[in-house]
C-alpha cells in the first residue's frame, strides 16, 4: 500500500495499484466508478488515494453513469478516470462514443478477463482488443494502450493520460487479470522526473471561443466549463461552436481533423518496445502478458542459435504500422501469439498482406507460456 | 551452476492464507532483500471455499515470465492443492506440508509440520500460514529471516504483532529441527545426461 508519497521508496505493489499511482502522477483527481473483478483494487485505491490529496472518489450506481461522471468532471477541467473489466467495458460504450464525438480527454481502463458476458471473472484473457478500438459505434478517434508488467502499468498510464490530454481523445488502457493481479517491486516515485502534458486552454477572451475551431494541430483548446467560456456540448454532429450541424462539409471536415490529428501526433502516440530485434531472423509481435512469455521465448530461441526478436506493442490502436512494417519486411517469419481467437493477428497481416504469419492463440483461461511460443519458433 | 529463478508455489484451501504467504514472502525478498520478485495467484470466484494457488518467483536477474516454470519449492496446506497443483516439481526440490490436512504426500522426500495444529497451540489457527512461512523461509534459505519478520509485521495490526511473531518463530523453531541434507533424493537426470536447460 503507498501512503503520500514523498521520499523515493521501494514498494510491493499490484499491476492494478500500479495504474493508480500512474494516474496519480498524472494529475488524475478524480475517479467514478462500479468495481469489478479483475479491475476492483483500482477503485479500492483509488478511494483510499484520492482523498488523500484533494481528489474526488464516486462509487457509481452502473457503468453507464461512470463514464458519464468522468466525462463530466474531465469537461469541468479536472483529469478523470475509470476502471473495469469486459461486461462493464460493453456497458460503457455508448458514453465511449460521447467522449469520441465532444473530444473529452478521459482514460479507461479495462483488465481483461475471459469473456463473452460475465465469462470468467478471475481468468485472464486478451479479447477486448477489438471491442476497445471498435465497441462504440461509428467512425471515431480512439487510443488503446497495453500493459504488461508493474512497472509498465505505472509509466503507461501517465503515458494514457499525456496522449488523452494532448489530443483530446478517450484512451482506453487495457491490462489483464495477470498483469492486474502480479505483485512486483516498483519504486515510486521513480527516480527520474516524469513528463505531465496538460489540456491546451484558450487564449482568446471568452466572446471569441469556439470550443471545436479547427487549428495546425486539429485539437481545439479546451475551456472548462464554468469559466466563463460559452462551452456548448452535443452527442450530435456539431461545427466549430459546437451546436448540431449536419452540413456535408461540416461532417467531412469533422471527421477529417478526428483523423489528421492522431496522424500528426503518430510519433508519441504510437509506442512500442523492441527485444533482440537488430539482428532478428524470425519475430514475435504481440502485447500485454503475453510479452513476458515472448521475452522468455527469445532468450530460449537465442540459446539454441536461433536468430529471434520481438516487438511489444505498447499502443495498439492508432496501430503501429510502421514498426510493424519493417519487422514483417526484415524477418522471414513472424508469430503473434494472443490470449484470443485471433485478433490483433488482423491489424499485422493488414500491414503487409505477403508477409509469412503464424498465430498462437490460447483463449481456455490460461496465459501462453514461453514453452508454447519457443515450439512455434523452432518450426519457422 | 546456480539458478536463474528460484520458484515457490503456495497452495491450500480459500481462507488458509497461501496468498497472504506469498505476498508476505515476496515482500520480504523484493523489498527488504532486493531481490526481483513476480508475485502472482489464481482463485476462483468464491470468496471462501475453493482451492487457491499463489506463486512466487525470485531473482537476482529481471523476471520475464511471471509465472512459475519448475517449482523448486512447494508449500501445500491441504491435501487436495498438493494433489492439484504438485505436477510441475523440480527434480530434488523442496516439499512442505501441513500434516494436519495432508494425509499423503507423493513423494517420500517431503517435509511434513502440523502447521495448523501449532497454530491451535498459540490459540489462533488464523495464523498457521506465519507458522508455515516460518518453516517454509528458514529451510529454503533464499530469503533472510529478519527480513521475513519485517514483512509479517509490517502487514499485520498492531494488536496481533506478538501472535505472529510467536507463530513466525514457531515455524522457525520447527524447521530447525530438520536436517534437509538428510532427505532422499532422488536420481536426477541432469547429473546422468548433463545439465540440458543451461
Amino acid at each position: 500500500m503507498v501512503d503520500r508519497v514523498e521520499s523515493t521508496k521501494k514498494y510491493l505493489l499490484q499491476g492494478n495499484e500500479a495504474i493508480v499511482e500512474g494516474a496519480l502522477a498524472a494529475g488524475c483527481k478524480f475517479y467514478a466508478g462500479y468495481p469489478i473483478t479483475p479491475s476492483s483494487e483500482i477503485a479500492e485505491e483509488m478511494s483510499r488515494r484520492l482523498p488523500q490529496i484533494g481528489g474526488t472518489f464516486i462509487q457509481m450506481e452502473d457503468e453507464l453513469a461512470s463514464m458519464g461522471a468522468i466525462i463530466g468532471a474531465s469537461l469541468a477541467g479536472t483529469k478523470a478516470m475509470t476502471a473495469t473489466s469486459g461486461p462493464g467495458f460493453s456497458l460503457m460504450q455508448e458514453n465511449l462514443g460521447y467522449a469520441c464525438m465532444t473530444e473529452v480527454p478521459v482514460v479507461v481502463v479495462n483488465v481483461m478477463r475471459g469473456g463473452p458476458s460475465t465469462g470468467m471473472p478471475t481468468s485472464p484473457a486478451q479479447s477486448d482488443v477489438m471491442q476497445a478500438r471498435w465497441g462504440t459505434h461509428g467512425d471515431h478517434a480512439i487510443i488503446v494502450m497495453a500493459v504488461s508488467s508493474v512497472s509498465d502499468s505505472y509509466e503507461i498510464t501517465v503515458h494514457a493520460f499525456n496522449m488523452s490530454e494532448k489530443y483530446r481523445v478517450p484512451v482506453v488502457l487495457l491490462s489483464d487479470e495477470i498483469v492486474g493481479h502480479t505483485r512486483e517491486v516498483i519504486t515510486l516515485p521513480p527516480n527520474k522526473p516524469i513528463e505531465v502534458f496538460n489540456r491546451i486552454k484558450p487564449s482568446v477572451p471568452p466572446e471569441w471561443y469556439e470550443p471545436y475551431e479547427d487549428n495546425s494541430r486539429g485539437v481545439p483548446p479546451m475551456a472548462a466549463i464554468g469559466t466563463g467560456y460559452r462551452h456548448h456540448v452535443t452527442g450530435l454532429m456539431h461545427d466549430s461552436k459546437g451546436f448540431p450541424c449536419f452540413r456535408p462539409d461540416v461532417v467531412k471536415a469533422f471527421h477529417k481533423r478526428m483523423i489528421r490529428k492522431l496522424a500528426n501526433g503518430a510519433s508519441d502516440i504510437q509506442m512500442t518496445k523492441g527485444y533482440m530485434l537488430d539482428d532478428a531472423e524470425v519475430a514475435i509481435i504481440t502485447f500485454g502478458a503475453v510479452s513476458r512469455s515472448a521475452i522468455r521465448a527469445v532468450k530460449m530461441a537465442r540459446a539454441r542459435g536461433i536468430k529471434a526478436g520481438f516487438l511489444q506493442l505498447v499502443t495498439l490502436f492508432p496501430f503501429p504500422k510502421i514498426a510493424v512494417d519493417s519487422v514483417l519486411r526484415q524477418c522471414r517469419a513472424v508469430l503473434v501469439p494472443e490470449m484470443n481467437m485471433g485478433q490483433i493477428v488482423r491489424e499485422v497481416r493488414a500491414v503487409n498482406h505477403t508477409a509469412t504469419l503464424k498465430q498462437l492463440n490460447r483463449f481456455d483461461g490460461l496465459m501462453i507460456t514461453p514453452d508454447q511460443i519457443f515450439e512455434k519458433l523452432l518450426n519457422m | 551452476m546456480e539458478k536463474e529463478r528460484y520458484e515457490m508455489r503456495f497452495g491450500g484451501a480459500g481462507g488458509q492464507g497461501v496468498i497472504t504467504a506469498a505476498v508476505i514472502l515476496a515482500e520480504a525478498a523484493g523489498v527488504y532483500d532486493g531481490f526481483n520478485v513476480c508475485q502472482t495467484q489464481s482463485y476462483g470466484p468464491q470468496s471462501r471455499g475453493g482451492n487457491s494457488k499463489a506463486e512466487l518467483v525470485i531473482s537476482r536477474k529481471e523476471i520475464d515470465y511471471p509465472k512459475v516454470i519448475k517449482m523448486d519449492c512447494f508449500l501445500a496446506m491441504n491435501q487436495t492443492a498438493l494433489d492439484d497443483y504438485f505436477y510441475d516439481f523440480e527434480t530434488n526440490g523442496l516439499l512442505v506440508v501441513d500434516s494436519t490436512f495432508v494425509s499423503q504426500t507423493p513423494t517420500s522426500r517431503a517435509i511434513s509440520l502440523p502447521f495448523t495444529a501449532m497454530a491451535r497451540e498459540l490459540g489462533k489457527e488464523i495464523v498457521a500460514n506465519i507458522v508455515a512461512i516460518g518453516a517454509v523461509a528458514k529451510l529454503c534459505g533464499k530469503i533472510s529471516l529478519e527480513s521475513v519478520e519485517k514483512a509479517v509485521l509490517a502487514r499485520v495490526p498492531a494488536k496481533f504483532r506478538e501472535l505472529n511473531q510467536q507463530a513466525l518463530i514457531m515455524g522457525i523453531k520447527a524447521a530447525e529441527q530438520i536436517d534437509i541434507s538428510k532427505l532422499p533424493t532422488s536420481i536426477a537426470l541432469e547429473d546422468v545426461y548433463g545439465d540440458a536447460t543451461g
